[in-house]
Order: C-alpha cells, then structure tokens, then sequence
C-alpha cells in the first residue's frame, strides 16, 4: 500500500515538513525557498522510483504506469514554478503557506488522477480547487487579487454544484457511483444523457471550455504570476487527465453523444479564444486567452477516442508545461523589476535583455506550432488523433486556426526583437534559481521534440 | 392524503436547484450569491436521499455522499467567507457591480 500512494504520502510529508518549520520561525525566506526548491526536486527524482501498480479502498483509487507518468508531469511543473517565480516568493511575507496551499492542491490533483470513484473524484476535485482560490488571493493588498479570488471561488462553487447535480442523477439512474461498475449501467437514455451534460458543464468550467471559460482572463490577470501559471498549466493539465479517462473509461458506452460535444466545443473553444487573444494588451490577459485557445486543441486529441487520443495529450501537457512556464518565467522577470505587464512595453526587449528575448521567442514558437520547437510535435500528433476518426471538417478548422494563432504570437515576438524603442526596459536582473528555470525549460521546448524515445515512453 | 414519493421529493429538488441557479445570476450582493450556491448543494443532497431510499434501498452510496457535500460546502464557504471579507476591505462594499476593474 506505501509504494501505491507513494506520490501521495511524499506530498503530504513536504506540507507537514513546511508547517513545523514555519512554526520553527527560525528561517530567513530565502534559505527556506532553498529548502523547498530542493524537497521538490527530491520529491520529482523519487517520482521515478518504486512504482507499482494497484487498487486501493475497494477500487477508490487507482494507480497505472500510466497514472504515475502523469502525476511526475505535474511535480515537475510545480517544481519549475518554485524555481521561475524566486523573486517573487523570496519578497512576499507568507511564503511558507504559499507552498502549503499549492501542494495541497497538488496532493488533490494527484487524488483526482488516481480517482476510481465518483465521491473520491469529488472529494479530490474540491481540494485541488479551494486552496487555488486563496493562493489566488495572495497579493492582500491588491484589488484586483481579491477580485480574482472572488470570481474564482464563485465560479469553482458553482461549478461543483453542477458537478454534484449530475453525478445524483447518474446515482438515480445507475445505482452505483464506482468508475468500473458505471460502463455496464450506462445505455444512453435521455436521463443519463442529462447527467452526463452536467458532468461535462462541470469539466467545461475547469478546463475553460468555451461558453464557460469566462472567469479564464479575469482571474489569470488579478492573480499573482505564481498563481496564474499554477492555474493554467497544473491545474488544467490534471483536469484534461481525468476528463480522458472519464470519457475513455466510464462514458465508453456514449461515446457517439460525446464525441459531438467535444468537437463542438473545441471548434468554439479555438475560434473564441484565438479571436480574443488578438485584441490583448495585457501579457497575463493575452496568455490566459492563448491557453482558452490551447485547450481547445487538447479537445482535438481528446475527441480521438483511442489509446492515440491520451498518449497526445499526455505528450501535450509536458511541452505546454515547458512552454507556458517559460513565458510566463520572462513575464515575471519584467514585471517584477519594472511592475509593467502590456505588450507594448516589451518593445526595444532585444537591445537589453538577449537571453529573456531568447527563452519568449522560444516559447511562443512552441505555443504556436513552429516546427523546430516541441510545440509542433504536440500539435502534430494531437491533429493526428483527432483525425483518425475520419472528421477532415473538424481537423481544417483546427489546422486554419492555428493559422489566425501564428498572427498574436508573432506580434508579441516582433514587438520584441524588431520594433524601435527609444526607451527599451533596463537590463534585468535574473537571480539564479530563475536563471536555471528558465534554461530547463528552453531546454525542454527544444529536447522534447527532437527526442523520439519520450513520445514512445509515453505510448 | 396522497403519501409523498420519489417525483414528489424530485420535483422539489428541481425546483430548489433553478431557484438557487436563479438567484446566483440575479442576485449582485455576493452573500446572498453564496447562499444561492448553498441552496444548490442541499437539493443535490434531497436528490441523492430520495434516490437512495426508493430506488436503491439496499445501498449506502448516496447517504455517504450526502454527508461529504455538507463538509465540503462548509469549507468552501469558508474561505469564500474569508475572500469576501478581504474584497470587502479593499472596495468597501460587498456588491459584485463594484467589483469590475478587469472585464474583457
């Protein structure tokens, strides 16, 4: 039972650890990121190790090899966050529960992906949610942290709520509520097909799914930076795993009803979010629309319905990791020595900061598809997915927007390197825990698509 | 008297879940937006008793979960307690219309 839940009794050991040393007092920030930065790293290697696969609690929870590779792309995130955003935690005043919050969320995450049960899946959802909204209330000083925060929580609540009204109904028509007794009870009559549009209402809101997707911008721009990349890369990708074993799983019987939803969805989904990306200013605000736009294209894969569908998006998730924490590691630098965050200011960014312009270049490369960079290889393969159902339609509009995405991503990368600026931004200084976060994940955007062996891991 | 069953107790949850969905859209003071989400979670919680009792009498799955969504709405309204408390301290109302500085 130890090497089953070993991801998670490692996480719960790193949140104890933190709470007696805050209670110590004794440290300075600094030494305590340190020791932090180096219980991630710890807990990252482990992830490796002694793996066995298992159920637990009468099928509760659940582990794969599969669930552990998941489980190790999200500790790597959280890992490069507490490395990326150092600036930022070394000055706040309440470091300690920062990480106390994001590794709960964390641990929940980890629930969720192991979840076999849709109480445990609740549970699970709940506690990688809840903290995310105080961690998004953290800058107490600002207004609009607390605006972010109260949008957050009102929509996670409400979101719940419609999560919960679907899963009585499909209690009420199933009679069990167990992810490997429900295939057998599903058949598609319209009460189960109305459940389940709660159910995936519910997902939609998490995921930012287009007609829900409207708290997205809000929150990701109010938030602090190390909130907001948590929220658009850890979260999301621990949602997108578990929505892909629901669909794949326990709604194997009504994958015609749900495989319409998805494509739908994602066409609205990159349309929208694409269309609204090219009218931002605000780099927090542009990226948040980017990734509504990026999830609509991990619909794309999802909507397969193979065993393709979630090796893509599994391969997905790690380059989107690199790549977003890398914009949003160069965001944070410029913002936190300048306080400035629109994309106008970034202009003249070549002349000052080479080694910044580098990693944003590379990473909006990625974002955008261009082939060098993994980014590419990502798309590749989720467009390959998602065409192996024969809908050509659907894989054009997919394959046109990522077309109309290439225009913002190149305005941001000319405002960098080729527009004149009188008074470009002063030579930032970048300590060297960003300095190494940053480099692993230029490094990662280059190295995951060329090497072959890691999407062969992956299958 | 007609004895009250199943369609009865579903009706009422119905009905209690589109007034709670009602007031949270309507509603611009963000307790009673609150109060409104808690509305939604008790008539979950009526629909899965209901269920349990006349469909499923012989299982526990439904009375488990009942006691779990009470938990968890008590936590939730905790720190969104906590968030509007330090919205309130910032904009000096607790009125979702002051809160609006960032939109599209």
């Amino acid at each position: 039972m130890l090497t089953i839940m070993k991801s998670e009794l490692l996480v719960t050991a790193i949140i104890f650890l933190l709470l007696f040393v805050k209670l110590g007092k004794g440290m300075k920030n600094e030494s305590m990121l340190l020791l932090i930065q180096v219980l991630l790293l710890l807990n990252f290697i482990a992830g490796f190790f002694f793996n066995t696969e298992g159920i637990l609690f009468d099928g509760m929870y659940q582990s794969t090899s599969m669930i552990v590779l998941q489980k190790n792309i999200l500790n790597l995130g959280v890992y490069l966050i507490s490395l990326l955003f150092s600036s930022w935690f070394k000055r706040s005043e309440h470091m300690p529960e920062f990480f106390m919050l994001m590794l709960s969320a964390l641990l929940g995450m980890f629930f969720l992906i192991s979840s076999g049960n849709l109480l445990m899946f609740f549970l699970a959802l709940e506690l990688s949610t809840i903290p995310v909204a105080a961690m998004a209330n953290f800058d107490l000083d600002k207004k609009r942290s607390s605006e972010a925060a109260m949008k957050m929580i009102l929509t996670s609540a409400f979101s719940s709520g419609i999560l919960l009204f679907g899963i009585s109904l499909i209690y009420g028509a199933t009679g069990t509520i167990s992810f490997s007794e429900l295939p057998q009870h599903l058949d598609g009559t319209p009460l189960q097909v109305l459940a389940f549009v709660f159910l995936f209402a519910a997902f939609a809101f998490k995921l930012s799914i287009v007609p829900f997707h409207l708290w997205t911008a809000d929150v990701y721009e109010g938030a602090p930076m190390a909130t907001t990349s948590f929220l658009s890369v850890i979260s999301k990708g621990a949602v997108a795993f578990i929505f892909i074993s629901t669909l794949y799983k326990v709604f194997q019987p009504m994958q015609g009803t749900w495989y319409n939803m998805v494509m739908i969805l994602s066409i609205a989904t990159m349309i929208i979010g694409n269309l609204f990306a090219l009218r931002q200013q605000n780099i927090k605000r542009f990226l948040a629309f980017s990734s509504i736009a990026q999830v609509g294209f991990i619909l794309v894969g999802i909507s397969s319905g193979a065993k393709e569908g979630l090796s893509s998006v599994v391969y997905f998730i790690l380059i989107y990791i690199f790549s977003n924490l890398a914009a949003f590691g160069v965001a944070t630098a410029i913002e936190s020595q300048t306080g400035k965050e629109n994309i106008d200011d970034c202009k003249g960014l070549y002349q000052t900061n080479p080694f910044l312009s580098w990693v944003l270049a590379l990473a909006l490369f990625s974002l955008a598809g261009i082939p060098p960079t993994a980014g590419f290889f990502g798309k590749l393969f989720l467009l390959t997915a998602g065409a192996s159902t024969g809908s050509y339609f659907f894989i054009t509009i997919a394959a046109l927007n990522m077309i109309i995405s290439l225009y913002y991503y190149l305005r941001v990368i000319r405002a960098v390197f080729m527009d004149k600026n009188e008074q470009p931004v002063e030579k930032i200084k970048i300590d060297l825990s960003a300095k190494l976060g940053l480099t692993i994940c230029a490094a990662g955007i280059v190295l995951v698509g060329l090497l072959s062996w890691i999407y062969d891991y992956i299958q | 008297m007609i004895e009250p069953g199943l369609y009865h107790l579903l009706f009422i949850s119905a009905a209690l879940f589109f007034i709670g969905v009602y007031g949270f859209f309507t509603r611009r003071n963000l307790v009673t937006m609150l109060m409104s989400v808690e509305l939604i979670l008790n008539s979950v919680n009526l629909n899965f008793i209901a269920f349990n009792k006349y469909l499923w009498p012989n299982k526990l799955d439904g009375v488990f979960f009942t006691i779990f969504i009470i938990a968890i709405a008590a936590a939730e309204a905790a720190v969104a307690i906590a968030i509007i408390i330090n919205l309130y301290r910032s904009h000096h109302s607790i009125d979702v219309e002051n809160a609006e500085e960032m939109k599209f």
